[in-house]
């Protein structure tokens, strides 16, 4: 007995094979993971199991009966949900009216029953470890808070079937867990779920089987633990295990060449700033990785964008070079040499609908014009250099940034930061959301620039990758520094027992 | 009656972040109440300063003054709500003044049925285009401003032909009075009070704030939106024509040159009642506020014997710069918190 099910399902957008001969089956009470890099075909399957798409050839199936969907509001009103990467609720509303949107219960007179549904809201979001309440405006809750509400939106419409398109990506660890029990209820259930993220250890905790697509086509379809790691990720990438297995799971080479006596590039003394960063210091020199580890909300991304100078700070100094950063600010920052990569592309990062040339060019202007009239040829010039250098894949110049993938979006905010010619380089969490293969040129990227003797501070939650990156690392938590891994403590063990150390409860207050 | 959407009171909230809730409360409160606020303290002012504020005869040329602003208003309030703008409203208001003046010679419901028809068609053609082409409601709007304006020409031949109301009953609707309180104010209270229903408590008043809020979240909660911002810019077209024969019936014609600009009038009555120009969120209680706010200013310059009335225009202006200048910070506060 099958809940959902595509047979042979090939679709084709102009240029791309998105889709060929891909089947797929999900059971009742199952969790199925699906995996691959980023233009492997996982949003194009997901669009065509909720409607947003109608497959060019193959069948769709629903309780083994063939059907097609016009419209994603038929494929909800089969009974399948999905919950988005980003939450897609309305912030501006309340708890309980983005919970029953379009469902409202109503009174005798056919009005909405407000204090209905505002108790029934309470019950059910109790169950989802959310006991806010619930007339408050949705956006003020805290993204793990959505996350539940758009899930037990996603339940409570008779779901059979829900895809969850990285549902962790923004969550803490204990969000995570609370998440995961939900999802084993509703494993208990009988409701079948397709869960698609990137982090193995999640897939391995809570999937019962996997599907692994690479260039639009099935590669591997069974049980997740019949699988070993390895094997896993070297059926996303296409490449030999051994050659995986050799290279480990993160694209850094290792250890950069620093000199301990040189001075530091960049140094951060004493940042205060409110409740949320205490008397925060650390030092830069040239050519090192400096990671700052700790948990969500523990100051890393807020230290970043304070030495960015946008963040609104009470005290502390900031150095680059031996030059004091007098009263920071962005444009400050920028005319020292410090470059920030945004941890959310999209909102502060890139701008969509300009090209790749003029997202790079951006920071740059000023440079390169004369008595404010710019210089075309001078443009293109650093344009061409660094999309060759980053290996920025569009079909030019004059590309669309939105149009391009994750990675190379990524690539070409980079190629943005690396055109001012920094002297530190702040990353927030440059790898996310974009696929393995991007990953591992992003990482190898960050290793060329510390060789070339930029100072790179790192912020990422794949522990993995801020331990194999970092030379040495900086826990946080709660916004103050509580440990230095140096050396031959840079390790996950290590990282983990630092955050582990400073939290003898889960307790805030 | 104001839909909770901006409220949040502590009940079973988590201990540590009862602060930014609070923060949320009072930032709520202020957002939709600080019309109203400012409302009262102005009438306040105008209770003690000017003697003949006091009088019944003013508070009911106020009030009828309003009413046709009002119907504006509340049309606008559901666009602006739905993160639209209807720029027509004011043609529409012309017209639909000049169409019920002309009508009025074929009977009652000629002179009602004609400028809500012909108006509500307009406002079905901006919906239609907002909603399917995905055009940009300023620019649509902008476009039946000026068509409307044209056809309201055509009909007064250049302004030169002056309809006059033709029909007693017709007439009478614009100066008859119920308990002392004219008939358009009746009209209004009664559609307000519909408008604060249909918004908080249907289906369709949940899907105006859902589209205004993020139109693609709601597309994908099955929400119909295009339904929604037809069944809007419908509505607006027909209180703006209403709006317009209710003038027309009070001045006995319909009349060419007045009401240009009542759709700036119109959304910065709903701006200043706290509604966000952005979308999402909003009431018409505030709304109300705003029209009373801007008609009461209107009427204590009226008073002031050697001012200029052009005045009123300037302290509406200002008024207007304080309150998005308040909401911006109002909203930076509770982002922070």
């Amino acid at each position: 007995m099958t809940l959902l099910e595509v047979a042979g399902v090939s679709k084709s957008f102009p240029g791309v094979r998105a889709l060929d001969d891909v089947s797929f089956t999900l059971r009742p009470g199952e969790v199925h993971a699906l995996v691959g890099e980023n233009g492997a075909g996982k949003s194009t399957l997901i669009k065509v199991l909720t409607g947003v798409y109608r497959p060019d050839s193959g069948e769709l199936r629903h309780h083994g009966r063939p059907v097609s969907f016009a419209a994603p509001m038929d494929a909800q009103r089969a009974g399948i949900s999905t919950i988005y990467q980003e939450v897609n609720l309305i912030p501006l509303m309340s708890v309980a009216q983005n919970l029953f949107l379009g469902r409202e219960p109503r009174n005798r007179l056919g009005l909405i029953d407000r204090g209905r549904m505002e108790r029934e809201a309470r019950g059910i979001l109790a169950d989802y470890g959310v006991t806010t309440d619930v007339r408050r405006q949705l956006g003020t809750l805290p993204l793990g808070a959505q996350q539940m509400v758009a899930l037990a939106r996603a339940v409570m419409i008779d779901a059979q079937v829900v895809i969850m398109d990285e549902p962790t990506s923004s969550l803490e660890p204990r969000e995570v867990q609370t998440l995961f029990g939900v999802i084993r209820r509703l494993h208990a259930r009988g409701i079948g779920i397709v869960y698609v993220s990137h982090r193995m250890d999640e897939l391995y905790e809570i999937c019962d089987s996997v599907t692994i697509l690479r260039d639009g086509r099935l590669v591997h379809t069974g049980r997740l633990a019949d699988l070993e790691r390895i094997e896993l990720v070297s059926m996303m990438l296409g490449r030999e295990m051994s050659q995986t297995r050799r290279q480990g799971f993160t694209a850094f080479a290792g250890d950069h060449t620093t000199d301990d006596a040189a001075p530091p590039v960049l140094r951060v003394t004493g940042l205060t700033s409110r409740t949320r960063l205490h008397d925060i210091s650390f030092d830069v020199r040239p050519g090192e990785v400096v990671g700052l580890g700790g948990l969500l909300g523990a100051g890393r991304s807020e230290t970043i964008k304070a030495i960015g100078g946008a963040y609104p700070l009470d005290a502390g100094t900031v150095e680059v070079d031996g030059t004091h950063l007098e009263r920071p600010s962005t444009v400050r920052a920028v005319a020292a040499g410090i470059a920030v990569q945004p941890e959310d592309r999209k909102a502060e990062g890139i701008v969509a609908g300009l090209s790749v040339r003029d997202n790079i060019a951006l920071a740059v202007l000023p440079r390169m014009s004369r008595l404010g009239i710019v210089s075309d040829a001078k443009i293109d010039a650093v344009v061409a250099r660094y999309m060759t250098r980053l290996r920025i894949k569009a079909s030019g110049p004059d590309q669309l940034v939105g149009d391009l993938s994750g990675g190379n979006q990524q690539k070409v905010l980079l190629a943005r930061l690396l055109a001012t010619r920094p002297k530190v380089l702040l990353l927030d969490e440059p790898t996310r959301g974009i696929d393995v293969g991007a990953k591992a040129e992003v990482q190898s990227l960050i290793d060329e620039l510390a060789g070339e003797g930029l100072g790179v501070v790192l912020v990422s939650s794949d522990a993995e990758e801020l331990v194999e990156g970092s030379d040495r690392v900086v826990v946080l938590r709660d916004g103050a520094v509580v440990g230095h891994l140096t050396g031959d403590r840079v390790t996950t063990e290590d990282l983990m027992a630092g955050i582990a150390a400073a939290a003898p409860s889960e307790d805030h207050t | 009656m104001t839909p909770a959407l901006l409220t949040g009171s502590p009940t079973t909230a988590p201990a540590d972040n009862g602060g930014s809730e609070r923060t949320d409360r009072i930032v709520g409160l202020v957002q939709r109440q600080g019309a109203l606020a400012v409302l009262v303290t102005v009438v306040l002012v105008a209770l003690v300063a000017f003697p003949d504020f006091r009088s019944l005869d003013n508070t009911g040329t106020i009030l009828v003054a309003a009413a046709p602003p009002m119907l504006i208003a509340l049309g606008m309030t559901l666009v602006i709500i739905t993160g639209g703008i209807d720029l027509s409203v004011g043609s529409l208001y012309v017209l639909g003044g000049v169409l019920a003046a002309w009508a009025s010679r074929y009977g009652l419901v000629a002179a009602l049925f004609v400028p809500l028809l012909v108006c509500g068609a307009i406002g079905l053609v901006n919906g239609v285009l907002i909603a399917y082409t995905r055009m940009a409601p300023f620019i649509v709007t902008l476009a039946a401003l000026l068509g409307a304006r044209g056809l309201m020409r055509a009909i007064s031949d250049e302004g030169s032909t002056t309809y006059v109301v033709e029909n007693d009953a017709f007439g009478r609707l614009g100066t008859g009075s119920l308990l002392g309180v004219g008939y358009q104010v009746w009209l209004a209270v009664a559609l307000v009070l519909i408008g604060m229903l249909v918004l908080a408590r249907t289906g369709f008043g949940q899907s105006v704030y859902a589209i205004g809020g993020s139109e693609d979240a709601s597309a994908l909660m099955g929400v119909a939106v295009r339904r929604t911002k037809i069944l809007v810019y419908v509505c607006s077209g027909l209180l703006a024509g209403l709006a317009g024969a209710v003038n027309a019936a009070r001045l006995g014609s319909g009349v060419t040159v007045l009401g240009a600009g009542m759709e700036l009038d119109a959304i910065a009555a709903v701006v200043i009642g706290g509604t966000l120009l952005t979308g999402g969120a909003g009431s018409i209680a505030g709304t109300v506020a705003g029209v009373l706010l801007l008609g009461v200013i209107q009427n204590m310059i009226n008073q002031v014997g050697d001012l200029n009335s052009n005045w009123q225009q300037v302290i509406s202006g200002t008024f207007l710069a304080v309150v998005v200048v308040a909401q911006t910070v109002l909203n930076r506060l509770r982002r922070i918190s």
